[in-house]
């Protein structure tokens, strides 16, 4: 099936979430509202036309500057079945950055969520274990946001500073310590 | 009733990792023990996590090359030819022939080199240290020929957009023809002393069975998903270099077990060494970059020692990255050997980047462990770990 | 029965043999670090890409088993830590603990441009140079550095070793 008629039944199916189809070299985007993306994705799923039962890839994007709402969500889809691709964009705003998990859909879904709340902090309701990836848990600010520094905020991390701390007091148990 | 309060068990929490032999790097589980069984299996990542995706949205598109080699630092060839046909697919440009069968032909001899690796580091944690010694010995053969054509032997950054950093010589494809005739009786080697082997059964067959529906469901890829029988390759479902142009099968598992996805991965070595003969002999002539898209691809390098032109277009698109890049975004796929790399790209109109997401096959992989550990033994972890094929620069990222 | 007459045979400097006594009259330091040098234990810490070149050193083709080198698993037998890799904020502790947990006399080796500077990962999560929360001994430069690099780094780490003085007792 043609990706661009998916996308187009899905505009038909969910008139009041489809925002806008975008096509680019040969890929198909469906930008949505994100209020009813768990409804979507069951529904693109389950239905056996579409079968959509691979989800490649989830991340966010953050369009500080660019466009309101900030953040966008993107899904990118794939029948293994029927080998048609489609690509969701889910716009998420800056003041209300939460959506629903698609971890009960797809699976997989499970630590590209936790990433995207890692990186940008937008919260997945009802994931089943909502809590940081890649960094510390108690590590503070969303490093792929366009505002955050790209060499770290200025306030060190606590978990960092102890280690210093650390090996700073341990130089003087080194055996070739200068004596005082 | 008192009595059997006391008899109370509880749960055994033991910590496995980030330094730990035969978790292939810095991964981390938490696993919660009753007896032997495992009841609970929680994977902690992030601990090579180097901040590639933010780097990469401060350099232009050709300096992300670089970075590219050090996700999966085992087969860095295919991470840069993901890479770079993103790119390349973003500013649509035409890679000519030749430079595609060389791609082709690196990529395989790269799949190969990181599928010993995986075998030899897959049979250390089982118990057998004879196949690591000896994959090492072919390994080493393939970074050779890496080291002849790029300089380097991991980190090769050989790929560029548009086409290829230098074209093959004759020694090159003399010594990688020669390799490729000989490396099937290697693999014999390999099999005459695991496939059989009763321990290696014992520890493989029926451990971490994953169902064809599952595996799709936790969007595995690569040989630990057609090793639950699901017929899915990136190179046959999208192809891209040279691969429509040369015969190859891809073999697919039954039961979904450790076995089968071992039987896969030996069989994709057999695989490779058909497509790199088929490469070489294909080899067409002509040039190794492309010439229809002089704003994206580095002019010759004689072109640029000998006209002014050149020069000033060589110094613009190395430091200010390339000027008029399309609007949009786009997401670009290929089969590494672990599974599915994904490069979701998302460009702004500047020479660089604005998002470069990075799909790595092991970041998912790694997410269905505690699937594949739950209720099964501790030895069988190791087991698991091995056949999942992870390794953690690209998870972490 | 020792000919008083029979004068020592100098080996090398500060080693001396007495022919036909089978005797070898040296420092302790000598004997204590020659020993120590010879059977360098480093712990398999692979941390990322230069863990892989790593791998190959002690693999087949290079085999540092030749140097008296055999990697352990456990700090707890270990001599030496090779920092091979990137090493992140995150990972920093582990390291740091792994290396509190050897016992002395240790070393490390921070191998690769990673480990020494931070490379091009000049980022938020990494951290620039193991030097920060380790006493480094030999760097080893590279990206990462091929196995002949490492086995150079470590002939230095037992030139170092071989120069030390008093290593083996608190009243130094």
């Amino acid at each position: 099936m043609d990706a661009a008629t998916i996308a187009a039944e899905l505009k038909a199916e969910f008139p009041d979430e489809v925002i806008d189809i975008n096509k680019f070299r040969g890929q198909v985007g469906v930008y949505l509202k994100k209020n009813r993306i768990l409804d979507i994705a069951r529904y693109l799923h389950d239905t056996p036309q579409y079968n959509l039962d691979f989800l490649k890839d989830l991340c966010g994007v953050d369009y500080i500057d660019i466009k309101v709402p900030r953040f966008e969500v993107a899904y990118n889809l794939y029948s293994i079945k029927h080998g048609h691709m489609l690509r969701l964009n889910v716009q998420v705003s800056e003041n209300n950055a939460e959506l629903d998990s698609v971890v009960e859909v797809w699976a997989g879904a499970n630590w590209h969520e936790r990433e995207c709340y890692d990186m940008y902090g937008i919260v997945f309701n009802n994931h089943p274990d909502l809590r940081r990836i890649l960094l510390p848990e108690d590590w503070e600010g969303y490093p792929l946001r366009k505002d955050y520094p790209l060499a770290g905020a200025e306030e060190e991390w606590r978990g960092f500073k102890e280690v210093l701390k650390k090996a700073e007091e341990f130089k003087q148990y080194a055996w070739n310590r200068k004596k005082t | 009733m008192e009595q059997e309060e006391d008899l109370k068990t509880r749960h055994m929490v033991i910590n496995m990792g980030p330094q730990h032999p035969s978790t292939h790097g810095v991964l981390r589980l938490k696993l919660e023990l009753d007896g032997e069984t495992v009841v609970k299996c929680t994977p902690y990542v992030g601990y090579l996590h180097r901040g590639t995706e933010k780097l990469a949205e401060s350099m232009t598109y050709l300096q992300v090359i670089p970075l590219t080699d050090r996700l999966d630092y085992i087969s860095s060839m295919t991470n840069n030819i993901g890479y770079c046909l993103a790119v390349e697919r973003l500013f649509e440009i035409e890679v000519p022939l030749r430079a595609k069968y060389i791609r082709t032909l690196v990529g395989e001899l790269s799949r190969i080199s990181s599928h010993l690796l995986w075998l030899a580091t897959h049979a250390l944690d089982i118990g057998a240290m004879t196949v690591f010694l000896y994959a090492f010995r072919e390994r080493e053969r393939i970074l050779d020929l890496f080291e002849l054509l790029t300089g380097a032997r991991l980190t090769v950054t050989y790929p560029r957009i548009g086409g290829v950093k230098s074209d093959v010589n004759q020694e090159f494809i003399d010594t990688a023809y020669a390799f490729a005739e000989e490396f099937p009786s290697r693999v014999q080697e390999y099999e005459t002393l695991i496939d059989v082997n009763r321990i290696w059964l014992k520890r493989t067959v029926g451990v971490g069975i994953l169902s064809a529906e599952e595996a799709i469901n936790w969007g595995l890829s690569g040989a630990t998903l057609r090793g639950s029988g699901v017929n899915y390759d990136v190179r046959k479902r999208f192809p891209y270099d040279a691969y429509d142009l040369v015969e190859f099968d891809v073999p697919i598992g039954k039961n979904g077990d450790v076995y089968d996805r071992y039987l896969c991965r030996v069989e994709e070595l057999r695989q490779s060494v058909r497509i790199i003969k088929q490469c070489i002999e294909a080899l067409p002539r002509g040039p190794i970059m492309s010439p229809d898209a002089p704003k994206f691809t580095l002019p010759a390098k004689d072109k640029v020692l000998g006209d002014m032109e050149s020069l000033i277009h060589h110094f613009m698109l190395i430091t200010k990255g390339p000027m008029t890049a399309p609007k949009g975004q786009l997401y670009v796929a290929i089969e590494a050997p672990k599974g599915e790399l994904g490069y979701y790209i998302v460009s702004d109109g500047t020479g660089k980047p604005y998002r470069m997401r990075i799909r790595s096959p092991s970041f998912v992989h790694v997410s269905a462990l505690p699937r594949l550990c739950e209720g099964r033994l501790l030895a069988d972890v190791v087991a698991n770990i091995g056949t999942i094929d992870v390794v953690l620069g690209e998870c972490d990222r | 029965m020792i000919d008083t007459c029979v004068s020592l045979i100098d080996v090398e400097e500060g080693i001396k043999i007495i022919p036909g006594a089978d005797v070898i009259i040296t420092q302790l330091d000598k004997l204590i670090n020659w020993g120590r040098k010879s059977s360098l234990w480093p712990m398999t810490f692979g941390l990322a890409c230069c863990a892989i070149e790593m791998m190959s050193t002690g693999a087949s083709h290079y085999d540092l088993d030749r140097f008296g080198i055999i990697f352990r698993a456990s700090p707890r037998q270990a001599d030496c830590i090779i920092v091979a890799g990137t090493v992140t904020k995150k990972m920093a502790p582990v390291v740091r603990k792994v290396y509190d947990q050897m016992p002395e006399p240790k070393y490390v080796i921070a191998m690769g441009s990673c480990a020494c500077t931070g490379n091009v990962y000049r980022t938020y999560s990494v951290v620039q140079g193991c030097d920060t929360f380790l006493p480094v001994d030999v760097y080893i430069p590279g990206c990462p550095p091929r196995p002949e690099a490492l086995m150079q780094g470590i002939i230095k780490l037992q030139e170092i070793i071989s120069k030390e003085k008093m290593r083996w007792t608190p009243l130094r």
